[in-house]
């Protein structure tokens, strides 16, 4: 299902213990910067995918298995976040 | 923004339903009372974990439709038949029973007086919850910015806080409503799902630099979204938050 970074707002927030959906993101692929809010989120492949809502560029995976969650950010560039 | 300082780390809390009221036919709100809730910001949203007798769970998102300061948290949900939480949640879910959430989480569709305005909300359905919040929030904080929102439903027993939204439409806070399925004999404003020509019907126009939140399904969001970038309105200034159709 196609949704938006709001959905992974929970878990972010879990993983990286600030709000990241305010975060501003960099796209590898394309370059453009976007609040996490706004990328495009599928979460019905086995993990969770965050796409650039620009050039589609995969910006991170998500996978979580019980207790444990695992953490693609290979296509962010940088993370810009409020701390 | 209020409380980023303080966020920790996020943990399940144990709540209780106090009271479930019924919205239309398909949509409940739960009244709950959460133990050391932190408090939240309108437009935020909460995940909710169900976890079955063999252990098995489930969770789901759900804004949060009470405004910051409300002595219950309070959370609306539409049935989706085939959903895995919503069914319990809109169903069964008697006063007295328990389950768990976490929140509030979400920082980017959030509205705080503080942003100004004018405000322009646009919801699909039950996208509507997270704006209960902004507009209780914006009339208990002495109103002062000017807002309109714009709701599409499929009837008119389907308009979510009907009742609460006749009250507030008057100074300041406009309410329009378009009804796309079915509408009643009398009536005499919108049928068409929401396109370029209604919003700029019914305002602000990107001129005035509205700050745009649009919330519902998400070929509803996305949609509006495009309509309004069509319309001149800046795409920074326009905030979406999209929900599956069987997100339930």
């Amino acid at each position: 299902m196609r949704l938006d970074g709001n959905a992974v707002a929970g878990i972010l927030r879990q993983v990286f213990a600030v709000e990241m959906t305010e975060a501003i993101g960099t796209c590898a692929g394309c370059g453009k910067a976007e609040a996490v809010g706004a990328v495009v989120v599928y979460d019905r492949a086995p993990g969770t995918v965050l796409r650039c809502p620009h050039c589609e560029w995969v910006l991170a995976k998500l996978v979580t298995d019980g207790d444990r969650v695992w953490v693609d950010l290979r296509g962010v560039r940088t993370l810009e976040l409020r701390v | 923004m209020a409380g980023t300082a303080v966020l920790g780390r996020l943990t399940w809390l144990p709540v209780e339903a106090v009271e479930v009221v019924p919205e239309t036919p398909r949509v409940k709100t739960l009244r709950l009372d959460v133990p050391d809730w932190p408090g939240h910001l309108p437009g935020q949203h909460v995940d909710i974990r169900l976890t079955s007798e063999d252990g098995y769970q489930a969770q789901r998102s759900y804004s949060i439709a009470s405004a910051p300061g409300a002595p219950q948290l309070e959370l609306t949900v539409e049935l989706i038949e085939d959903g895995e939480v919503s069914p319990y949640l809109a169903d069964e879910l008697q006063p007295g029973d328990r389950f768990e959430l976490r929140g509030p989480v979400g920082g980017y569709f959030v509205w705080e007086p503080s942003r100004g305005g004018p405000l322009l909300l646009v919801a699909g359905g039950s996208g509507v919850v997270p704006f209960r919040a902004m507009l209780r929030h914006l009339v208990d904080e002495g109103g002062g910015v000017p807002a309109t929102l714009l709701a599409s439903s499929r009837s008119w027993d389907d308009v979510i806080y009907r009742d609460e939204l006749e009250r507030l439409d008057g100074e300041g806070l406009r309410v329009v409503h378009t009804l796309t399925r079915e509408q009643p004999d009398d009536w005499d404003g919108y049928t068409r799902r929401v396109n370029a020509e209604m919003l700029a019907e019914v305002g602000p126009g990107p001129d005035e630099g509205p700050h745009v939140y649009v919330c519902g399904p998400t070929p509803f969001v996305e949609s509006v979204a495009t309509a309004l970038v069509e319309l001149g309105h800046e795409p920074g200034r326009i905030r979406t938050e999209r929900f599956g159709p069987t997100g339930g």
